[in-house]
């Protein structure tokens, strides 16, 4: 008796460990928190080489969704990703959204001038902090938000031609 | 001419010493300390040198400035990143083995331990 416990209980724990092991390899790899408030605050952002200022929910129209792409000319990625943003500025129900972060203004002038324009509307962070009341990471994202401002769809790093189908299905 | 070295070297020490307080211990240090740079695991944002960690700070900064409580500021980030981005993990129904395991295995440890000095006692 006295050495079954110490043993059932070494059982216990290994069968803990393994199927905790186990169960870790099939997990995303990269870290999605997950219970967080996906609604977004009505903040306003200041509109790119511009003075004006928009606020979210006033920028969607009557569009059924807003694609916000957090863009900036010394992004490496954004270059890459740029074709593909492209191809959702023929969505019909989305509100194409580019907001530059961090960035020069000539740079990113100059950068749209190389690549194509195919925003609606650019917005300017700056100091990025407007970045982090959409949740975002870095640069590129693409965040899709709906009429009440919550976010439906978070795409870290550059999308593809997969990711434009699925905002294609959501639009419609 | 020893003695006056030596109290050169102090002057020295001390006064580096002051700028360091002086220099580092803000509001916004102390906040950043608690929170985890999110892309670049294993510095805090008040470590990192990332894109993102400079802009947690500058918010941090603005929050306090228009009167936000250090409470408030670590509500905001969870709600935006979840909890991972304090280091300190919040007592709920997820985090709640974390907290009760090493009470529980000081406890039982403890106890096993103290079983066996009895019985050693006993022995003798």
């Amino acid at each position: 008796m006295r050495l079954r416990l110490p043993f059932i209980l070494l059982f216990i724990l290994v069968l803990f460990i393994a199927v905790i092991f186990y169960q870790s390899l099939f997990e995303e790899k990269n870290y999605i928190p997950k219970n967080i408030n996906n609604k977004i605050e009505n903040i306003s952002i200041k509109e790119f080489n511009t003075n004006n200022n928009f606020f979210l929910k006033n920028l969607i129209e009557d569009k059924k969704l807003i694609a916000i792409n957090i863009w900036a000319s010394w992004c490496m990625p954004c270059r890459q990703e740029h074709e593909h943003i492209k191809k959702l500025s023929d969505i019909d129900n989305l509100k194409l959204v580019g907001l530059n972060y961090k960035d020069k203004i000539q740079n990113a002038e100059n950068f749209l001038k190389e690549f194509g324009n195919p925003y609606d509307t650019i917005l300017s962070d700056a100091d990025g902090t407007k970045s982090i009341f959409l949740g975002a990471y870095g640069v590129p994202e693409t965040l899709i938000i709906d009429r009440e401002l919550k976010i439906l769809k978070k795409y870290i790093g550059p999308i593809n031609s997969q990711i434009v189908g699925e905002i294609k299905n959501l639009a419609n | 001419m020893k003695s006056f070295k030596i109290i050169l070297f102090l002057l020295f020490f001390i006064f580096f010493n002051f700028i360091n307080v002086f220099g580092e211990n803000t509001k916004v240090d102390e906040i950043s300390k608690n929170l985890r740079c999110l892309i670049c695991q294993g510095q805090s944002v008040y470590d990192s040198q990332s894109e993102f960690a400079l802009s947690v700070k500058t918010l941090i900064l603005n929050k306090l400035e228009s009167g936000s409580s250090e409470k408030d500021i670590y509500d905001f980030l969870k709600s935006k990143y979840g909890n991972w981005i304090v280091y300190e993990p919040e007592f709920n129904n997820y985090t709640l083995i974390l907290w009760i395991l090493p009470l529980f295995l000081f406890i039982f440890g403890g106890f096993l331990i103290a079983r066996k000095v009895i019985i050693n006692r006993k022995e003798k």
